[in-house]
């Protein structure tokens, strides 16, 4: 199956962008963000704040497979409907440093619209080591044997 | 593509992956990750080998203790560990397109 999302992180660079086009109308795509019930539908987490105004914050909490709890928050900076939104993130109880996030929304026709965002992180190292947690974390779960590894780790501390 | 074939055979093995797991946030030393499985202290060297032979892990020397962690340098593998991330973002937003198309047509 073809991928849509495109990864632009160049080596080096405390930067990456995210781009994907959706078989959607702008209104439709930018709600997405916006509307708590749905951000929670899609995003598998649970919306605790979600102020979409300049000088907002939101605030998820997600709920892994073993149960346990991850919070994640941030401010919004700029909140320009139908095309810019600009926010912190943060990972919380991770020691990683919060991200500066630029989502940028286009219509592209009728029933097509983009979303481009720019992620700026405080190094190269930083940068590098999020790009990888997928990494460590996805490539187990492509396999059914994660769980009963996990689980036999957790038993064993 | 030697680096390739390696890097996927290093990470078919279950242990080898649940190591990568632990070592993703912060490097451990050899007796702290071995810590964390039932296996014997030799396999668990075994598998670290494996990882820094295919430079998934990376060696570094803090006073005596030597700790492992995610080769961040990795340049020429960066493709394989960016593929999982974007995996990870398309099917969030094929979630989102599909959440969409049913709420535009209710």
């Amino acid at each position: 199956m073809e991928r849509k999302t495109k990864i632009h992180a160049v080596e080096g660079k405390q930067e990456l962008t995210v781009t994907r086009e959706f078989e959607l109308p702008l209104e439709l795509l930018f709600k997405a963000y916006t509307d708590p019930g749905i951000v929670e539908q899609w995003m598998g987490t649970k919306v605790l704040k979600l102020e979409n105004q300049k000088h907002g914050a939101w605030q998820f909490v997600t709920t892994d497979p073993f149960g346990n709890t991850h919070g994640f928050h941030g401010v919004i900076h700029e909140f320009t409907p139908g095309k810019r939104i600009v926010r912190t993130f943060e990972m919380e109880n991770t020691g990683f440093e919060p991200q500066l996030e630029f989502l940028d929304f286009e219509s592209l026709t009728d029933n097509s619209s983009k979303i481009s965002i720019h992620m700026v992180y405080r190094s190269v190292e930083l940068r590098d080591q999020m790009l990888k947690l997928p990494f460590a974390q996805g490539v187990n779960m492509a396999h059914n044997r994660l769980e009963e590894i996990v689980s036999k780790l957790k038993t064993s501390i | 593509m030697r680096l390739r074939r390696d890097v996927f055979q290093a990470i078919a093995d279950p242990t080898r992956r649940a190591i990568l797991l632990l070592v993703a946030s912060q490097g451990m030393t050899a007796g702290a990750i071995a810590s964390n499985f039932d296996s014997a202290r030799p396999t668990v060297s075994k598998h670290l080998q494996i990882l820094t032979e295919c430079e998934l892990l990376e060696q570094h020397q803090n006073g005596r203790e030597i700790y492992y962690r995610l080769n961040p340098g990795k340049m020429k593998a960066i493709a394989d560990f960016i593929e999982p991330f974007r995996n990870m973002w398309d099917d969030r937003f094929n979630k989102l397109e599909s959440i969409m198309k049913d709420y535009k047509n209710t």
